[in-house]
């Protein structure tokens, strides 16, 4: 079990003394966070560390899952895909089964959240808990990981009526927040340097990653790490690695993904996407389980540099890993993707196929472009997208919550020892 | 509010944290920077200057402040982009006058061009304005020649409520290092004159820190302590 302390080694003592500090007022209160899903996908890996992390500072937190069937997630992958943009009407009856899931839900979740001082809700799967919920004491509040910039609008109108009643909401980007007339705070997600995924590796281990999936180390390789999800341009990537194959026929590439069990849709996606890549042996399509996180931590090490070439991105949490790896990131123009590739500086952002296969050339012919820009975007990690900052910006949230809506909150405490 | 250390007392270390707000206020064009700014939350203005030092961004900025990154990287206007960048805070009495001063640069700007360009949705402008959560840390100084000591390990909150977020609250819109030394001895003033060449705006705080550690080295050494 990871402790805050072990962090020092990494962001120096003094951000682990203010993490402290920070905690300091908000002991005693009941903190509750409630996703849909405990493994796959950003969110969970995000809490799975977050929560701990806020424990071992003090904070009674804890994580709760709701539970709900296919039809359920049938629907809030809908959802998700609707408010990322994608023209995706909904029948009554989904809308029927998403709320009265949710009324269960609160039902069997109703003691915790109504003791609560602070509820976290990620993501629409949960949205509506709070309405039924009438006797919460505490604060609510909506962490939105969505990129939702572009939503299609009846989806949002209809999230919306739930959304609005949150005390606060998170986004990821500026770009992403809706009008509200609650306050929308603004937190970038981020890694743990310390979890399996992003942890250093002995040699023997990215070799070893390299052997299981027959990956020639002596040839240059490229790799996407993600769901099997539209959005995320899987077959976009397979088209680029053909433009600069032709340029470059020792290149091979790795999709590895996994599906999350709040995903229904992924196996559709892997279907096409195996029949894109269309039997190249230097195609590598790995359909890894929710806990393969040492492997994917040695894939992205094993390969010269990384794609992510969504085109829809709440903020891409594979970008940061990949650059905490000091891997350079051709990364599609979008979300939270823009805020971590600095064009030409941490990895270059491409609108399309052909912007990634030019870049992917890029990269080959310069390697030494490639390894300045890995070691920048590994610095940049370290400075902005650790979670010792999330955890910060948790905490200052929270205090902040608790304290007023002043601009400026002093807090009259002294240091802890 | 004033300085927390601008008397001759000792000097209470604090730490910082910002916490980022989004005011769903955008501008798509120079037009609507300008209307926004009009009626902006002040809170805006603030950590458009100064929050950027405590959020993600790399390396050295071209420009001091988001207006003038936006005016050059979305407006690709650089002529206004060089006005608002010489723009200095702290010769404003308070974030009312730099408001002010902003519109009429922009306004001035409108008057020259032809009309007024948009940019793409993707690049438009966001008003963003931010929570300080202040605490205290516990140390406190009573000595000037202790500040050679603390800085160089200072937390990076602490860099920034002292010596960036000082210029906002103290009323002679200086850093809190100056503020106490000026209230200890007028022997301080070398010391002063040294941190006052610390420029803020072109470093990060990690780079911001190391720099000021280096002046009071230099400086004290200077005056013999």
């Amino acid at each position: 079990m990871t402790s805050i302390e072990d962090y020092a080694e990494i962001v120096g003592e003094d951000v682990v003394q203010h993490l402290r500090q920070l905690a300091e007022p908000l002991k005693g209160l009941k903190i509750v966070h409630v996703n849909s899903t405990r493994q796959g996908g950003g969110v969970a890996e995000i809490l799975d560390k977050l929560v701990p992390l806020k424990q071992d500072l003090g904070l009674d937190a804890r994580w709760e899952v709701i539970t709900g069937d296919e039809a359920f997630f049938e629907c809030t992958k809908n959802f998700h895909n609707g408010l990322q943009g994608k023209h995706a009407p909904m029948p009554d009856s989904a809308l029927k089964v998403f709320e009265s899931t949710n009324e269960r839900n609160a039902e069997e979740l109703r003691k915790i959240l109504e003791e609560a001082d602070i509820v976290f809700i990620h993501d629409p799967q949960p949205l509506p808990l709070l309405q039924h919920t009438p006797n919460r004491k505490g604060k609510w509040i909506w962490r939105c990981h969505i990129d939702l910039s572009h939503p299609y609008r009846p989806m949002w109108k209809y999230l919306r009526r739930f959304a609005i009643q949150y005390d606060a909401s998170i986004f990821s980007l500026a770009d992403f927040a809706q009008p509200m007339s609650h306050t929308q705070y603004l937190i970038p997600p981020s890694i743990d340097p310390l979890s399996d995924k992003n942890k250093e590796l002995a040699r023997s281990e990215i070799e070893g990653a390299r052997n299981r999936f027959d990956i020639d180390p002596e040839r240059p390789t490229m790799l996407q790490v993600s769901r099997f999800d539209r959005f995320k341009d899987p077959i976009g990537v397979i088209r680029a690695y053909r433009l600069a194959k032709a340029f470059a026929p020792a290149l091979q590439l790795v999709l590895a993904g996994g599906g999350a069990t709040d995903d229904p849709e992924g196996e559709v996606v892997l279907a096409e996407v195996r029949e894109e890549a269309n039997s190249d042996q230097d195609v590598h399509i790995l359909l890894l389980p929710s806990d393969a996180h040492l492997t994917i931590n040695a894939l992205q090490r094993a390969s010269d540099f990384v794609m992510q070439k969504s085109v829809r991105e709440g903020f891409g949490l594979t970008v940061t890993e990949a650059l905490w790896k000091a891997r350079p990131v051709i990364g599609g123009n979008c979300g939270g993707i823009r805020l971590q590739v600095v064009n030409h500086h941490t990895g270059f952002l491409v609108n399309t196929p052909q912007g990634a296969a030019l870049r992917i050339r890029h990269f080959l012919q310069r390697p030494e472009v490639a390894k300045e820009m890995g070691r920048k975007g590994r610095e940049f990690v370290r400075q902005n997208f650790l979670i010792t900052r999330d955890l910060r910006e948790h905490l200052s949230l929270m205090v902040a919550l608790i304290m007023g809506d002043e601009e400026r909150i002093a807090l009259e405490m002294k240091a802890s020892a | 509010m004033a300085g927390d250390n601008d008397h001759a007392g000792p000097f209470a270390v604090k730490d910082c944290a910002l916490v980022a707000i989004a005011t769903g206020r955008k501008a798509q064009s120079l037009t609507e920077l300008r209307h926004n700014l009009q009626t902006i939350h002040e809170g805006c203005i603030y950590y458009h200057f100064w929050g950027g030092l405590l959020r993600p961004r790399f390396d050295d900025p071209q420009y001091v402040n988001d207006f003038a990154v936006w005016c050059h990287y979305s407006l690709h206007d650089d002529t206004l982009a060089e006005r608002l960048a010489v723009v200095d805070p702290t010769d404003f009495e308070d974030l009312e006058g730099l408001r002010q001063e902003l519109i009429e640069i922009i306004d001035q700007r409108l008057d020259e061009l032809e009309r007024s360009t948009w940019v793409p949705r993707e690049f438009q402008f966001h008003f963003i304005r931010s929570q300080i959560v202040v605490l205290d840390t516990g140390v406190t100084l009573e000595a000037p020649e202790e500040l050679q000591e603390i800085v160089p390990t200072m937390p990076l909150g602490s860099i920034f409520y002292h010596f960036i977020d000082a210029r906002r609250r103290s009323l002679q819109h200086t850093d809190d290092f100056r503020a106490w030394l000026r209230g200890c001895s007028e022997n301080y003033k070398p010391v002063c004159d040294c941190l006052a060449g610390v420029d803020p705006y072109f470093k990060t705080l990690t780079e911001l820190r190391e720099q000021l550690a280096d002046a009071l080295r230099r400086a004290f050494q200077a005056v013999g302590s």
